[in-house]
């Protein structure tokens, strides 16, 4: 790259490339996998597997308004409209023939899957059916869900025998050596990133934002496709530094409006409506200072540590109790400084919701920050309903006018 | 007493039970045995039977929902959403404590919901590894069980003592090979175990003494194997598979558009005894290989998709004419495993009626799809 780029153009740039990479390394030869979100890619970067990530995939397509005809062949395929969309969406395009056009990612049909259901159960199916769909191994990397908010011993030596299985797996599909040296190169760099992504966050809950509504979805590409990769460090260290810049500029978030309310939202974007919800929030002044969902991305362990690697990719908040998920989202909250909360009641996503009413009444009992819940989907066009989010979030508004006026 | 007489009184009482869980389950409270409940599927209950106290099927029930909307929004399965709203009603107070399996996520949240709303009764997590084939599943699960029988220990106020866990685990072992002889019996009684009936001796099993279950299934099926063979071909046969066959009233259909169930693979039937507690090595452990031999269920990690081969197989060797599906509503493991297995049934040309239940289900409709389905195999 010769001309001097913004970290959003960088990540455009490396985002867009993540499907023609591996497109390409598949026709060279190499196996391709499809991968769940917040699987311990340290394991297929160090083989120099390519990964692709189903759910990227389908936000894509969903953001792009692309979804309704992929959801639609696999519900006529016999899946039901009930069962996650992003799935639906996955499963449309491989029956569709699996072809990219100007919208639609070329996603390259994998030689194998990797699930980790350390945020979600549902997903051990969709892989299952995958696997037996295109008739291709998965690595299954099993990680039990925490129900009292500790990943005990048992599960840690579980965990961690389970990646020696996969170093094994792995030889064999390669018929390479695993390469230990490259492995802690990897898991530097993976630390690295987390580290940044942290870090960001910290920068964020500046007041005003540097940051702008859902940038933190967009960059969230990276930690999901290149969380082991020098690239990643390169874009997120650019990130900061351009928010480091604003915050010295005394720049908000909006070009056009000021930063009036911070709000945690918490859940998967509502994809199909993104324009909508953002295009309502930025006329509030409402602002996105912090969420649950990237916070999944910040696995943190020690370089060469494998049951630290085991246990911080267990302690997912998706994977942890409920008292675990309300602080998470105090933390969140308090880190962020918000006035208020977005709970997206995610239609087609269970285990995104199922906690949520308990957990909001707790968080809000210890932070006081008013909070709306609105229906929608994160691929789904059809559930949500404009006229629902739009009052929703004048309340909010009300709401949180009323508790700064009480000069909280 | 004719064989007739006491196959009928037999059957009576196990019908009563299930009709009405609460009465027989209030019962044996009474007769001093603490009572746990216990959440589907592949829990340990043979843990819970050796440390003095019966394990309960917690399955939900048709209670209107509105205490429950509190903790899940309305998309959540029937099953899960019924049972916190009886839990919050009172109706599980007398529990010493409630296991929670977490194979889906509408149990693991079930198990999180229900201690927020219920912290008075000791809740009993017990989650399954996936990887439940290899080795380090196997220990893992193992301490698992570890941990519940800690818990349960406590909660009963006495140790397990040694061959007690063997002990129970015979009993159970036996008790589902009492349910399976039984269900290869009742075919050849087509007018007297109609489908309604097949469901009620199962499903009373969970509100029951495992041995005392057994002991009574045994006797029935002896009895029915004394007796000759029902008139045939009336009912048309089919297979039913699903999480249950609830609610009520929806087996009588069947029996009314005449159709027989000749076998099933339900969770809370079939797919519940179909596997055994292997032999050899300590207790503990035995109860956690269980869990790497089971098969063909939506709950249990199947890359190989052995569901759709042992479903086929079942319908075949029964003889039946075709498959109803009986889709718990909301139920992300079985609706995921549908089109997969549907694909399997229309390749071989098998008729499959897919029926989407839930407890204020109308039958009026169900009546209407089975009517034509019975017609149409
Ligand atoms: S159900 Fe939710 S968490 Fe699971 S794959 Fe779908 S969107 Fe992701
Ligand atoms: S398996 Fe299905 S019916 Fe059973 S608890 Fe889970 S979602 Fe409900």
């Amino acid at each position: 790259m010769s001309e001097v780029q913004t970290s959003k153009q960088l990540l455009d740039h490396y985002a867009g490339q993540v499907y023609a990479d591996a497109a390409a390394a598949k026709a060279a030869g190499t196996p391709v996998g499809w991968s769940t979100a917040i699987a311990p890619q340290e394991f297929f970067e160090t083989m120099g597997l390519p990964l692709v990530y189903p759910e990227n995939h389908s936000a894509v397509i969903s953001a792009r308004k692309r979804a309704l005809g992929f959801l639609e062949r696999a519900e006529a395929y016999g899946y039901h409209a009930d069962i996650c969309g992003y799935m639906r969406v996955n499963f449309g395009y491989l029956l569709e023939g699996a072809k990219g056009d100007a919208d639609v990612p070329p996603a390259p049909v994998p030689d194998f899957v990797v699930c980790c259901n350390n945020y979600c159960t549902m997903i051990v199916k969709w892989y299952e059916n995958l696997a037996k769909e295109l008739g291709i191994p998965v690595f299954m990397i099993d990680m039990p869900y925490n129900p009292e908010g500790v990943v005990d011993e048992p599960r840690v030596r579980y965990i961690r025998a389970q990646f020696d299985r996969l170093v094994g797996q792995l030889e064999d599909l390669t018929g390479r050596p695993f390469d230990r040296d490259r492995f802690r190169e990897v898991m530097e760099v993976s630390r690295e990133n987390v580290r940044l992504w942290k870090r960001a966050f910290e920068i964020v809950s500046h007041v005003p934002s540097p940051a702008n509504g859902f940038d933190f979805y967009n960059y969230l590409t990276l930690m999901v496709f290149m969380r082991g990769r020098p690239e990643t460090t390169e874009v997120l260290r650019l990130w900061i530094r351009e928010m480091e810049g604003k915050i010295a500029r005394g720049e908000g978030p909006f070009r056009d409006a000021q930063e009036r309310f911070r709000v945690m939202f918490d859940g998967i974007a509502c994809w199909p409506q993104l324009a909508h919800t953002a295009k309502v929030f930025r006329s509030h002044g409402i602002n996105i200072t912090g969420s649950n969902y990237p916070d999944g991305w910040a696995v943190q362990y020690e370089t060469g540590d494998l049951e630290g690697m085991a246990r911080a990719y267990a302690s997912v908040a998706n994977n942890m109790s409920l008292e675990r998920q309300v602080a998470k989202r105090v933390e969140i909250i308090r880190q962020g400084r918000c006035d208020g909360a977005v709970y997206h009641m995610n239609r087609s996503c269970k285990v995104m919701d199922f906690l949520t009413y308990e957990a909001q009444r707790r968080v809000f009992e210890e932070t006081g920050a008013p909070y709306i819940t609105f229906d929608g989907d994160q691929a789904d066009p059809r559930v949500f309903v404009a006229a629902q989010f739009d009052t929703r979030v004048q309340a909010l508004v009300e709401m949180m006018e009323a508790r700064k006026g009480d000069g909280r | 007493m004719t064989e007739r007489m006491r196959i009928e009184a037999i059957l009576r009482e196990l019908f009563e039970v299930a009709a009405r869980p609460g009465v027989s389950v209030a019962k044996r409270a009474k007769r001093g045995k603490p009572l746990v409940g216990v959440l589907p599927y592949y829990a340990p209950e043979e843990i819970v039977h050796a440390t003095g106290m019966l394990p309960v099927g917690v399955w939900g029930g048709t209670a209107d929902i509105s205490k429950a909307n509190h903790y899940f929004p309305p998309f959540a399965c029937p099953l899960v959403k019924s049972a916190l709203e009886l839990a919050i009603r009172g109706v599980y107070d007398g529990l010493a404590a409630m296991m929670v399996p977490c194979l889906c996520e509408s149990l693991t949240f079930f198990g999180q919901n229900f201690r927020a709303a219920r912290p008075d009764i000791p809740f009993v997590p017990v989650v399954h590894p996936q990887n439940r084939r290899s080795p380090e599943g196997v220990a893992y699960l193992r301490a698992e069980y570890q941990k519940v029988q800690a818990r349960l220990e406590a909660i009963a106020g006495r140790k397990i003592a040694p061959g007690d866990l063997d002990s129970a685990i015979g009993i159970f072992n036996d008790h589902r090979r009492a349910l399976r002889a039984f269900l290869e019996e009742a075919p050849r009684h087509p007018s007297l175990v109609l489908p309604g009936v097949r469901h009620a001796v199962v499903k009373s099993s969970y509100f029951m003494d495992r041995a005392e279950h057994a002991a009574l299934v045994g006797e029935l099926t002896r009895h029915l194997k004394g007796i000759p063979e029902g008139e045939s071909g009336r009912g048309k046969k089919v297979v039913v598979t699903g999480i249950m066959a609830e609610p009520e009233g929806l087996m009588g259909l069947f029996e009314d558009v005449g159709l027989d169930v000749v076998a099933d693979d339900l969770a809370q039937e079939s797919r519940a005894f179909r596997t055994d507690v292997p032999d050899g090595g300590d207790p503990l452990e035995r109860l956690a290989r269980r869990w790497s031999l089971v098969e063909g269920c939506s709950l249990a990690f199947d890359p190989g998709k052995e569901r759709n081969r042992i479903l086929l197989e079942l319908v075949r060797r029964s003889g039946a004419r075709g498959l109803v599906v009986l889709m718990m509503q909301f139920c992300d493991p079985e609706e995921m495993d549908y089109p997969l297995y549907r694909k399997d049934f229309d390749a071989a040309g098998i008729p499959v009626l897919h029926l989407e239940t839930e407890p204020r289900m109308s039958l009026e409709q169900a009546r209407t799809r089975l009517q034509s389905f019975a017609e149409m195999i």
